[in-house]
């Protein structure tokens, strides 16, 4: 008799299980994913070790050494090229890039100095983000034009050059302006982000800092970036990703990979292999799938950061309801 | 206190720069779509507009470029794609937030290691896979993958688990209300500011992308905006330098004038955006 009657109960506390509307309500999500995302992935993934090349050809086979697609592609000094452009670009283009954002930060969210202005100056700064990135790299072809374009108009009218500078045939040159076209892009983007993040700082961490007497530029280096090493890193992350895909710019910048391909980068050179030339696909392929396993590699060091947060939050919240609990059962039995 | 007055200049006349530095591109180019091809050779950079716009407009209807097409085909798929990302991501934080299932903890785990990855690099197998069902030049292929995206769902998630009261949902149960209902007359309703955020990105993303249109369209008359601008590329307007600035300008035209108005909200949403606590 006991048996049931604890059975009655549960059931009755119970109540009726809503739990069939979770997976009917991720339907959707979850069928466009496994359709759009994870069967693409798997299919490049399979072409990767294929001779399926050739428009409009559907058939393939697999090879006979299943990874000479992979090592064709590790030998290919294009593709080499390639990704050593690309890590180039993003450097040059993430250095100054966070070193300004840091600055601006530290300038905006200085206590003792409020600087007027701030909205505008963000809005500003943030402009060319939003802004076509096909639109932004033929628009700075036409402004490092040669021999006529407003930069070559500058530069001589200022007297610093007697005649113009060709911009698309030295190779630096090429990536010094796609590193500054992605710098001017992004770094407003990653003030704000910054920003943000020191806003998040307990604030009573740097009233302390002011009575213990730190210098402004104390409080910054001893109290300001150590609590933003989290959002630093995703930021590094997150730019390192978007620099792997780095596409449009030096995609429209330049055509087929500026001069001695200093502009091509993988992303561009994947393109170039599976939709022009002999639409090598099987090669654009196995090019994908290693781009693919290094940003897989540099995601899940976000999703470390992600999940130690959402941990913590999870904690959090359920030490809440325990103590919403006792409360409840608490005012019961009054 | 003359140093801090200097340091207080030094900041002023930093950001000054920076913000002319922002305008100046688009400054140049606004100017010379006005100019005639003749005057920019002359001297490429002015700050006062001319008089040849309707010359350079006249240039550029009778070639490529064509900004209506354009501008409808992208107004199609960022449309398509917004509609899609936001209204399914927010019943998938629904699911994620107000049920407890068995799978919920792994799908959302999922739903985070997926997150960082870009569709550039699965290309290949989608554009086959499209290719073989027919779906190239169809702008379902670019609408329909927006269902899912993971990103949008974890910001909705994060703004949902704080502001959604789970009594309303069960009071509105015993109410009679189906669970459905309760998703699209209560939960849409308390998601508007965050779905309002979002759709702003994931418009503006949509909006500016190319190398997923570029490989699935390629059919003229499916061409979006970033693809017109990418033939601007192309040898015949090697010296229309006036039609080509008055084409960039069309191109950008509706985004400046969105950002303009929704500016304040957007540098916000990029501010709510990051990982702070």
């Amino acid at each position: 008799m006991p048996q049931a009657n604890t059975k009655t109960v549960k059931k009755r506390t119970k109540g009726i299980s809503y739990a069939k509307y979770g997976y009917l309500f991720s339907l959707p999500f979850m069928l466009a994913f496994i359709i759009f995302m994870l069967y693409p992935t798997l299919f490049t993934a399979i072409i990767g070790f294929t001779d399926f090349k050739g428009v409009g050809t559907t058939t393939f086979h697999f090879l006979e050494h299943p990874f000479d697609n992979f090592v064709g592609i590790f030998k290919n000094v294009t593709f080499q090229n390639s990704l050593k452009n690309t890590i180039i670009i993003w450097v040059i283009n993430f250095i100054p890039q966070i070193s300004l954002a840091l600055l601006l930060t530290a300038w905006f969210t200085n206590r003792n100095r409020k600087i007027r202005g701030q909205g505008a100056f963000k809005i500003l700064f943030y402009l060319p983000n939003i802004i076509t990135a096909a639109t932004v790299a033929i628009l700075y072809a036409a402004i490092f034009g040669y021999p006529v374009g407003p930069v070559n108009d500058i530069l001589q009218t200022l007297g610093l050059i007697s005649k113009p500078f060709d911009f698309s045939t030295s190779p630096w040159a090429a990536r010094l302006v796609v590193a500054f076209i992605q710098f001017w892009m992004w770094y407003g983007y990653t003030t704000i982000i910054l920003i943000s993040g020191v806003l998040g700082i307990n604030p009573e961490l740097f009233e302390a800092a002011e009575i213990d007497g730190a210098s402004p530029r104390q409080t910054f280096f001893r109290v300001t970036l150590p609590c933003m090493r989290t959002i630093l890193v995703f930021t590094l992350i997150t730019s390192l990703i978007g620099g792997l895909n780095m596409f449009d710019i030096p995609k429209l910048y330049i055509w087929n990979g500026g001069p001695a391909n200093a502009t091509m980068t993988t992303s561009v050179f994947i393109y170039a292999q599976a939709f022009s030339g002999s639409y090598l696909y099987n090669r654009a392929a196995a090019a994908s799938m290693i781009m693919f396993v290094i940003i897989a590699a540099l995601s899940a060091g976000v999703f470390y950061l992600m999940r130690d947060k959402y941990e913590a939050r999870m904690r959090r919240e359920a030490r809440r309801l325990k103590r919403a609990e006792r409360r409840a059962m608490k005012e019961a039995a009054v | 206190m003359r140093r801090k007055k200097q340091a207080r200049a030094i900041v002023y006349i930093v950001c000054i720069i920076l913000g002319i530095l922002s305008i100046l591109p688009f400054w140049i180019m606004i100017v010379n779509a006005t100019r005639s091809t003749y005057q920019i050779q002359q001297h490429a950079i002015s700050l006062i507009p001319s008089t040849h716009l309707s010359e350079n407009a006249a240039v550029l209807t009778g070639k490529t470029f064509n900004p209506l097409t354009g501008f409808f085909n992208s107004l199609i798929i960022s449309t398509g794609s917004t509609v899609c990302a936001i209204y399914f991501s927010t019943l998938t934080a629904f699911a994620l937030v107000a049920y407890n299932w068995k799978m919920r903890q792994p799908f959302f785990t999922m739903i985070l290691a997926v997150m960082m990855i870009p569709t550039q690099v699965i290309s290949i197998g989608f554009y086959q896979f499209m290719y073989r069902i027919h779906m190239t030049n169809n702008m379902l292929a670019l609408i329909l993958p927006c269902i899912a995206a993971p990103m949008t769902v974890f910001f909705m998630r994060q703004y949902m688990l704080p502001s959604l009261n789970l009594d309303i949902v069960a009071s509105a149960r015993i109410d009679g209300a189906g669970e459905f209902r309760i998703f699209n007359s209560i939960v849409l309703p308390i998601m508007k500011p965050a779905m309002a955020t979002q759709a702003i990105f994931t418009y503006v993303t949509s909006w500016n992308n190319l190398f997923m249109p570029m490989i699935l369209l390629t059919k003229k008359e499916n061409y979006t905006m970033p693809i017109m601008v990418s033939l601007l590329k192309g040898d015949i307007y090697k010296t229309e330098y006036g039609a080509v600035y008055l084409a960039l300008t069309l191109s950008v035209l509706p985004l400046f004038v969105v950002y303009f108005i929704l500016s304040k909200y957007i540098i916000a949403g990029v501010a709510l955006g990051s990982v702070k606590e």
